[in-house]
């Protein structure tokens, strides 16, 4: 049973970067915006995480700079379909595509660089409890970031006003403009906050799971938060458990090579998007539920009618 | 504050008389003009409104009302001219500034946000954050007092209309409003809910707060308001005491020409049943939907049948079932269009048999609001008007076909290749009306005909289906206008908790009586089932 410990850890850093950046999404296309640029912000916050921390040696101010970067990205993201009114699935496919080459651009002077992974936040005492102690008591500070984040969430969307305000612009643009919300200025924060998420998963995955950087180190994890969202059907509770199982799905893909289990391992890579088209028959069916939780006006361009 | 006490004492004198004789107004217009590319909406606006008095703003579609209610509630600003409030020049920002002040809208077009529930629509457009538990109180309160029941906790979706636009005059009467502004109100309630609505309107007057009034329904205008300014054009053309005058004066000064009545021609003769509907039981396919319950009718060629009723009673259903549009398990032959059984047909092959079909909602429904005239035309008239050969579009007839629409009905457009979404709504309802009554239908079934249709379209709709009956068609108009009912129909059944009342001759049945059927009282002759349409409502949404 000393397996399980690790197994679990892994399992927990496996799935961190993926409820980073799909808990900034959820926020995203709750105001109506859908961005495909996750997985292209996510590099470029892996790689200015990365960049910063190996030139300055702060871990810290790595994780601002990767913040920065995924807000930045988002923020060109924004200015096309939202200001410009470009089409919103042709933006973002091209902030990916932009992504993975800016950030391997910036990033080949980086290649083999090593820098110390991110410190574990130990409580003294607690985190030496067998088994609860590392699992619940050993993480580093994004794992933490990353629940509470989602919590946070789920608090802001189901009680907040803002969040009730959030959901308006999502749901119907006109009405919220005619009661007078500023549609654009409420997608321009929701668009820079699931950037900003984004970015830190990518810095996630460059500074803890693997304290290096490689030419599109995410791997796809930027679509996998993506459908995870869909798979949430927008919602924080939900989105916390698809993470986590796709994180699983992932570590028993590793898991099963290592035993000998002779699966092809892109079978298990392409586990979780088959999950998530299963899902989303499954959720299809009932109309009710979709229309209860999916943003109505996603994907749509917003402009104000005299 | 000084002012204020002065203004107090002196003003006890003439308390009860009309308020603001000599005092300021509540709301001054004031030159106002506003210009969109390609036309000027707004062409030196002026008029005021005292505090307590119902004004009425009367105008065609297009007469610049809209953009007027836009610039008083600081959607939009003008680009000259000023608002003056209580005396003093204002600007209007923003909504927000608008709710800050006192004025309060309610929608023609619903502001409203379909998967929240009634209590978070309120709270959205609630200026000063409350708690929800408190403002839940006070929503019931109000409610309640002003008869207007509604479940807080329904989700906007599953609303019928008329609830819809409930939940927007709760909105405004929770602000405590000095000006209410009511954008075409009356269309989805029965006389009775109008009667209450007025009752409602004329307690806020009383109270002191001015109301300006939107309405196509000119009677309703000549019954509640004290004043109106007429607008056409963009100008104010004139302003009366509706009290005074006719509705078809006003009418006439609205769209600046003669009006006259639709013309019934003769007493017509009826010839067989061209669309009969036996039995016919449904279960809606919407999650709060009304279910159907036992329709029998029977539409005879020539004939314009009218169906009555409050909006969610089971209409939308009904046009569904006949349509084709719903999945049916009814038996084939609970339907019949000229003696064939088409239950279990799609839209399409009853639209062989010759049956056309206009439904309630224009945009995206009855037509494809991207799409061109021609090409609307084309969606629905391919087969009947030989629009298509070999798979392909015929451009040339399919042009001449929505050119021949756009003639014929008046659509005032740039052409055939406008995007339907570019018209007004009453341009549009010609455009659609006209595309199926071109093709010569023998049933056509249409559904709220004139919906925020100005008089003049209104007119020439109601013209051109009593000239359709007069060819022969059998005609089922579903309408919650009474006055349309009234003015081509000869024949009603009224519609309540998805059954449907016995038909009876126009000239045997009095409003008052199918008020009384769209409450809910069915069978006058007999076994009344008592139940008010408060009672109908309470028991919907303890089901849900």
């Amino acid at each position: 049973m000393e397996w399980i410990v690790p197994f679990i850890l892994t399992v927990i850093t496996a799935s961190t970067p993926l409820l980073l950046a799909a808990s900034g999404e959820l926020i995203t296309e709750k105001s109506g915006v859908l961005n495909l640029g996750v997985e292209g912000m996510m590099l470029v916050g892996a790689i200015a995480g990365f960049a910063v921390t190996a030139s300055s040696g702060s871990a810290s101010l790595g994780i601002l700079a990767a913040v920065a970067a995924g807000t930045l990205m988002s923020l060109i993201f924004a200015f096309l379909t939202l200001t410009l009114m470009a089409n919103q699935v042709a933006t973002g496919l091209a902030l990916t595509i932009f992504g993975v080459g800016f950030s391997a651009l910036v990033g080949s002077g980086f290649v083999g660089f090593a820098i110390d992974p991110l410190p574990a936040l130990s409580i003294p005492g607690i985190s030496a409890i067998p088994i609860i102690g590392p699992i619940l008591f050993g993480q580093d500070f994004l794992v933490y970031l990353s629940i509470a984040a989602v919590i946070g969430i789920a608090w802001f969307l189901s009680k907040s006003r803002a969040g009730l305000i959030l959901k308006a612009v999502g749901d119907s643009h006109h009405s919220a403009h005619a009661i007078g919300y500023s549609v654009i200025k409420i997608r321009y924060l929701a668009t820079m906050f699931g950037g900003a998420m984004a970015g830190l998963g990518g810095a996630y995955l460059s500074l803890s799971y693997t304290p290096m950087w490689a030419e599109n180190m995410t791997a796809g994890r930027g679509w996998i938060a993506l459908a995870l969202v869909v798979f949430a059907t927008w919602r924080p509770g939900r989105l916390v458990a698809g993470a986590y199982m796709f994180g699983l799905i992932s570590v028993m893909q590793l898991h099963a090579q290592g035993a000998g289990i002779h699966v092809p391992s892109q079978f298990m890579s392409m586990l979780p998007y088959l999950a998530t088209v299963i899902v989303l028959v499954i959720i299809s069916s009932d109309r009710a539920k979709i229309r209860l939780n999916a943003p109505a006006c996603i994907g749509q361009a917003f402009r104000a009618a005299q | 504050m000084g002012v204020a006490t002065v203004t107090s004492t002196t003003g006890e004198a003439g308390a009860n008389t009309v308020k603001g004789a000599g005092g300021p107004a509540q709301l001054e217009v004031r030159g106002v003009t506003k210009a969109f590319p390609g036309c000027l909406a707004n062409d030196d606006i002026s008029f005021r409104i005292e505090p307590g008095e119902i004004h009425a703003l009367l105008g065609e579609n297009g007469a610049g009302k809209s953009t007027l209610v836009k610039i008083i509630y600081g959607v939009l600003q003008a680009d000259e001219g000023e608002l003056i409030w209580e005396g003093k020049p204002v600007t209007i920002a923003s909504p927000h500034d608008a709710r800050e002040m006192g004025i309060g809208l309610v929608f023609q077009h619903f502001s409203l946000f379909e998967t929240m529930t009634v209590l978070e629509n309120i709270a959205l457009a609630m200026n000063d954050v409350r708690d929800m538990d408190a403002l839940r109180k006070q929503v019931l309160e109000v409610e309640k007092t002003y008869g207007l029941p509604l479940d807080p906790d329904r989700h906007v979706y599953t609303l019928s209309v008329g609830e819809r636009q409930r939940i927007e005059i709760v909105r405004c009467l929770l602000q405590n409003p000095k000006l209410l502004i009511l954008d075409e109100p009356t269309s989805v309630l029965t006389p009775q809910e109008v009667e209450k609505l007025f009752e409602t309107l004329r307690r806020l007057a009383d109270e002191g707060c001015a109301i300006l009034y939107i309405s196509h329904k000119l009677h309703e205008v000549k019954a509640l308001c004290q004043k109106a300014t007429v607008l056409r054009g963009g100008k104010v053309v004139g302003g009366c005491d509706p009290r005074e005058e006719t509705a078809k004066s006003m009418a006439e000064m609205m769209i600046g020409q003669k009006l006259t009545a639709p013309d019934r021609g003769k007493s017509r003769e009826f010839g067989d049943v061209r669309l009969a509907v036996s039995n016919l039981s449904l279960e809606s396919d919407e999650q709060f939907g009304t279910d159907l319950k036992g329709i029998n009718l029977e539409v005879r060629g020539g004939e314009i049948m009218g169906v009555a009723g409050v909006a969610g009673n089971g209409q939308n259903e009904l046009f569904r079932a006949l349509a084709g549009e719903t999945e049916q398990q009814a038996a084939p032959d609970s339907i019949k269009i000229d003696g064939k059984s088409v239950a279990h047909f799609g839209p399409r092959r009853r639209r062989r048999l010759g049956a056309t079909f206009v439904p309630e909602e224009r945009n995206g429904h009855g037509a494809v609001p991207d799409m061109s005239l021609s090409e609307n035309g084309f969606l629905t008239a391919f087969r009947r008007m030989a629009l298509s050969a070999r798979g392909l579009i015929r451009e040339v007839p399919t042009k001449s076909f929505a050119d021949n629409i756009i003639k014929t009905f008046d659509v005032r457009t740039t052409g055939s290749g406008a995007e339907a979404g570019s018209l007004s709504g009453g341009n549009l309802q010609k455009f659609i009306v006209g595309r199926e009554i071109l093709q010569d239908p023998g049933v056509l079934v249409i559904s709220q005909p004139t919906w925020g249709v100005d008089a003049g379209a209104a007119s020439a709709i109601h013209q051109a289906l009593l000239d359709l009956a007069a060819k022969g068609t059998a005609v089922l108009v579903i309408s919650q206008d009474l006055d349309e009912i009234y003015a081509i129909c000869d024949s009603v059944v009224v519609m309540a908790e998805g059954k449907m009342s016995k038909p009876r001759p126009m000239a045997d049945v009095s409003i008052e009586e199918i008020g009384l059927l769209m409450g809910g009282l069915h069978d006058l002759e007999g076994n009344a089932t008592p139940a008010n349409n408060t009672q109908v409502e309470g028991g919907r949404v303890g089901q849900a």
